[in-house]
């Protein structure tokens, strides 16, 4: 692999192409980097919940086979590529980082991992999430921790995190997340890569794990705009197996990404850099609204008015669905169920003690064994922060607190569609912080529910207006950490915030920074 | 928003989970400040606003209702927990156990 550098994930994957097409670097070459990085820096990472390293291997040199026989190849050929592991890949355990799915293995695939398969991507592993990516930080996954590369103290955010995590200590070139409040620009941000959640409905959603399924958006993390134009091209476009996703046509994204927009009006709120937003991110904000300004944006202040309520509306609406999608797990398909005998054993212990206490009113409402059963499976089987999202959601869904909560965010998330659609009318996108802090400390919000709810403003609403947002590095925080900044455009806009997220890249550096982990250790000859 | 223990319970068992003691308590309190928070939607004014389900709009999508093929039973089957050849198993559903 002499033609590349010593991280060669840090080549852009334009470049990685034609390099496997002229023959300097085989397919096999960028497995084997991937998996030596993961084998180097994984086990303080903790990004990847399964490594598919033979079956990789495999793959690779079935992909270096057929492009030495002149076959017709797939626009990813031989590249690895990380999936997270809430997307279903036939005959790979799914998990969702939960107790409930560690032993499911999906008898089919999602369309976006079928879509890899057709370019010829090779799958390298499965990423660490927020148990059902319910999280902003990847600390509620049942099975590991992972850590930000930039600082393993502090979390990659979530729920991407390690989708996110494997792209900044340069594991894999491309990474596969899902988004449904920000899980993709979020982790995106706190570790210094680039993140698009695409418009509702451009990236089927089938064989994604359902957590908010009017908010779920799945999308590509990258080191750069251009990569993630060239992964979401392969992701994107209509399926009959998802009712809601859109029957438009997909932009040759990759192939179109240098063209520059003609006079683009970028439009920021300045509520956003006031209150409560770190000094860090607010210079951020600043000087990458400078850029564009120097790049020859237009820019004009705009109003969200209703943005202030966007964690409020997210937090019913996502629960309240999440409540639903969730009751499948009833140990009864598929997925985790309690010990039967022990919970038949514990019951009819309950009802003797019932029937000797004389307490006939507790003895009729004592479950059944089929409802014990679902009981005790998803007690057992779910994590806190899954648990108190079920509460919730059940709780604004219920009897007397339906209009209350549930219709009355619907009502408050169309007046937050709205303010957008009249900011677009002056504007092309708005340029806004992602999270208003550079990443935390571990277990420094693990307690507080509201705190990291609270973490989410500024990318929920993007999820409730459903409309496209590029999130990608535009500085370091005083102490090294990443920050970023995200564009945010109209609906089926991906490829100008593509365009625009391009522009910066070209005359900035933030997304080229390597974490001082990889910087720090000693490599091989 | 205050809430009481007894209708975090009578929620858990509509949300088909047990809590224990513990959780009880710390669901009791978190959820309370979680609700609280989310009374700030009340003061914004939602006279005549239609609710938003989706985020884009759509019109009922159809199919031609013909037969495809479907999973194989045994592929089907295969991540049951209890099952026998054909079926997916669970305890006695009426009566006592």
């Amino acid at each position: 692999m002499t033609s590349l550098n010593r991280f060669p994930f840090d080549t852009s994957v334009t470049e990685l192409l034609v390099a496997l097409r002229d023959g300097r670097v085989t397919s096999q070459d960028l497995v084997q980097a991937a998996l030596a990085q993961i084998e180097r820096y994984d086990r303080r990472v903790g990004a990847f919940l399964a490594v598919r390293g033979e079956k990789a291997m495999d793959q690779a040199r079935e992909v270096d086979r057929r492009r030495a026989r002149g076959e017709k190849l797939g626009p990813l050929a031989g590249l690895p590529v990380a999936v997270k592991d809430n997307l279903c890949m036939e005959g790979e355990p799914t998990t969702c980082a939960s107790r409930m799915l560690a032993r499911f293995v999906p008898p089919y695939d999602a369309t976006v991992v079928a879509r890899l398969k057709a370019a010829d991507a090779i799958i390298i592993g499965k990423t660490n999430l927020d148990e059902f990516a319910m999280g902003g930080s990847t600390e509620t996954s049942a099975f590991q921790k992972t850590r930000n590369p930039w600082d393993l103290e502090r979390i990659p955010g979530g729920s991407s995190g390690g989708a996110a995590a494997c792209v900044a200590a340069r594991m894999v070139p491309l990474s596969v997340g899902s988004d449904t409040g920000g899980s993709i620009r979020q982790p995106a941000a706190l570790c210094g890569v680039t993140g698009l959640k695409p418009t509702y409905g451009r990236v089927s959603r089938f064989g994604l794990v359902a957590f908010a399924s009017s908010l779920d958006q799945i999308g590509p993390l990258a080191q750069s705009a251009e990569d993630c134009a060239l992964l979401l091209e392969v992701l994107a476009g209509h399926d009959p197996r998802d009712a809601t996703s859109i029957n438009r046509s997909v932009p040759p994204y990759r192939e179109v990404i240098s063209h520059r927009p003609e006079s683009i009006k970028i439009g920021y709120v300045p509520e956003m850099l006031s209150d409560g937003v770190s000094p860090d991110v607010v210079r951020t904000m600043e000087e990458a609204l400078n850029v564009f300004r120097s790049l020859g944006a237009e820019i004009r202040e705009v109003r969200l008015p209703h943005a202030r309520y966007a964690v409020a509306t997210y937090y019913i609406i996502a629960c309240s669905e999440a409540s639903s999608n969730l009751a499948r797990y009833d140990g009864v398909h598929y997925g985790y169920r309690t010990d039967e005998k022990a919970m038949l054993a514990e019951l009819a212990e309950e009802r003797r003690r019932l029937q000797q206490e004389g307490n006939l009113a507790a003895l009729d409402d004592l479950d059944t064994a089929l409802v014990r059963l679902y009981r005790k499976t998803r007690a057992e089987g779910f994590g806190a922060e899954v648990k108190r999202r079920i509460m919730l959601g059940t709780y604004a869904l219920s009897a007397g607190y339906y209009d209350a909560y549930y219709l009355k965010a619907l009502k408050v998330r169309r007046l937050i569609r709205q303010d957008y659609d009249r900011a677009f009318e002056t504007v092309d996108m708005i340029l806004g912080p992602v999270t208003p802090a550079p990443a935390f400390r571990i277990g420094e919000k693990i307690n507080d529910p509201l705190a990291m709810y609270l973490f989410d403003l500024f990318t929920v609403s993007g999820n409730l207006a459903g409309i496209p947002a590029l999130a990608f590095p535009a500085g370091l925080s005083t102490e090294g950490l990443p920050i970023g900044v995200q564009l945010q455009g109209p609906p089926l806009s991906e490829e100008r915030l593509l365009q625009m997220g391009h522009l910066f890249q070209q005359v900035t550096d933030w997304h080229r920074r390597r974490p001082p982990l990889i910087e720090d250790s000693p490599q091989p000859a | 928003m205050t809430l009481t223990r007894q209708e975090i319970e009578k929620v858990a068992f509509l949300a088909r989970l047990i809590l224990t003691p513990e959780e009880l308590d710390e669901m009791t309190g978190q959820l309370g400040r979680v609700l609280e928070y989310m009374a700030l939607l009340n003061e914004v004014d939602t006279e005549g606003v239609e609710p938003l389900a989706h985020a884009v709009e759509f019109a009922n999508v159809f199919r031609e209702d013909h037969v495809e093929k479907s999973l194989d039973r045994e592929v089907a089957l295969a991540n049951a927990p209890h099952r026998d050849d054909e079926c997916y198993l669970v305890p006695a559903v009426l009566g006592d156990v």
